[in-house]
């Protein structure tokens, strides 16, 4: 069973739908317990990083959370999802993370040329470091994703599992043994993003 | 290096898609969650679904076609028409949509646009504006085009972009149903004045216009259209080969 965290943030109703297309049963649950039980967690979210971090932390589900990845189990992160999984967010202050993977979160404005608009929103391609995860097994080097974000994660290269090119070079995903995450939105990137789902719902190592 | 993208808009009117001249003459077409499906399979970027009545009429939009596209349609929706306070947005956002489109509610109570941005995100909320020639400049028209409000384009667009649309829908009355190309020059005016995504809509006629449209303005970054692929005059895979081949990045789908 894959257990989608609901904390009141985020299109769930899209995650659960992308995830029923590729033949997936996902529970949406605000159960701290419910995380524990599930073989598989997906984070999702929306918004603003310290609300977010805050819901998280008084529903319990941040507990769950790093105590399911601890135990192993494969976790995503979906846009501000897989913000949360870094030590901190710097958005309206600073607000502490999960802390699953170092690094913080930053304004993208700070990383590319002014000359660019912010938010990043619509569909650009990923690039993939040498040593790519088996999150991205089913996808391409420059198969494009949709995109929509003023932050992204700043962290150590060994955990940048993507990246991608907008007036600079931006995170698209990292990766720490189980615990994976993605700025952009699988769920809305089309069969590309079905590819990234189904690898991360699969049998088989993610790392 | 970002694409451009190809927006199809989907009119809903009780239950089908519609395309009108000009906002009028009313047409049924066919089921909105089948088109859409099919968009997203020759490679459309995103979908609009507009409930064109809901702004005069007070029309709830049909959530359950929205429900019935989420569940098949992998690709960003976003929802307009009607959307005049915070519970609109929930209720969309709830079935599916990633964005929310704001046009006369935000006329109404330009604090909506602050609030939705406040509570879901600048990327959810999308300013919508109807703007027509007049003496005086470009001034925003409400009510599906029928009423001007008097007030200037640009400045309302700047005012949007301040209190947090994270997008700008520039639909110009002057070439909307006209089919004979973008309003070049007021999407111009527009892209100066706003550092946020601008989506050009109204005018399109034939492929030619999208290629036209982001050739002379790189700082355009999508174009919307219905009729012009409802009725077949322009197929999306086809019109992104020939954008593709023309040096326009876009993003395209395999068969």
């Amino acid at each position: 069973m894959i257990a989608i965290v609901d904390y009141g943030v985020g299109n769930l109703f899209s995650l659960q739908s992308s995830l029923a297309a590729i033949g997936q049963t996902a529970q949406v649950t605000g159960d701290p317990d419910a995380l524990l039980r599930a073989d598989r967690v997906i984070l999702p979210g929306v918004g603003a990083f310290g609300d977010a971090a805050d819901k998280l932390r008084t529903t319990g589900l941040a507990e769950s959370v790093i105590l399911a990845a601890r135990a192993g189990k494969p976790l995503l992160g979906i846009c501000l999802g897989m913000q949360l999984l870094l030590e901190r967010g710097t958005e309206y202050g600073v607000h502490p993370g999960l802390g699953l993977i170092p690094g913080e979160v930053r304004p993208i404005a700070e990383t590319i040329s002014p000359q660019a608009k912010i938010p990043h929103i619509g569909w650009n391609a990923l690039r993939f470091p040498e040593n790519r995860s088996p999150l991205f097994r089913g996808v391409k080097d420059g198969d494009f994703v949709y995109f929509v974000h003023s932050f992204h994660g700043v962290t150590d290269k060994a955990w940048v599992a993507a990246t991608v090119d907008y007036w600079g070079t931006l995170t698209a995903a990292v990766q720490r043994e189980n615990v994976c995450g993605c700025q952009f939105h699988p769920e809305k990137s089309g069969e590309v993003g079905l590819r990234v789902l189904r690898a991360f719902c699969e049998e088989g190592a993610l790392w | 290096m970002i694409t451009k993208r190809i927006i199809p808009c989907l009119d809903v009117r009780d239950g089908q898609v519609v395309k009108g001249k000009n906002f009028t003459d009313l047409r049924e077409l066919c089921s909105p969650a089948e088109l859409a499906e099919r968009y997203s399979r020759e490679g459309a970027d995103e979908l609009v679904f507009y409930d064109i009545t809901a702004s005069h009429e007070g029309r709830k939009l049909f959530t359950d076609i929205l429900r019935e596209t989420a569940r098949r349609v992998f690709i960003p929706l976003t929802v307009g028409g009607g959307i005049s306070q915070l519970a609109d947005f929930e209720r969309v956002l709830d079935c599916g949509a990633d964005k929310v489109s704001v046009n006369s509610g935000a006329i109404r109570d330009p604090d909506l646009i602050a609030q939705a941005a406040r509570r879901y995100g600048d990327q959810c909320v999308v300013l919508s504006v109807d703007a027509r020639r007049t003496a005086s400049g470009y001034r925003v028209f409400a009510k599906g085009g029928r009423e001007d409000t008097g007030l200037d384009a640009i400045a309302w667009i700047r005012r949007g972009v301040a209190l947090g649309a994270g997008e700008i829908v520039l639909n110009s009355i002057d070439t909307d149903g006209v089919k004979g190309g973008f309003d070049l020059e007021m999407l111009s005016a527009v892209c100066q004045a706003v550092s946020v995504p601008v989506i050009a809509s109204g005018g399109a006629g034939c492929a030619e216009d999208f290629l036209t449209l982001f050739r002379t303005l790189p700082r355009v970054d999508a174009g919307l259209a219905a009729s012009v692929f409802h009725y077949g005059q322009v197929e999306i895979r086809t019109l992104k080969a020939s954008l593709k081949s023309a040096g326009i990045p876009v993003r395209e789908v395999e068969i």
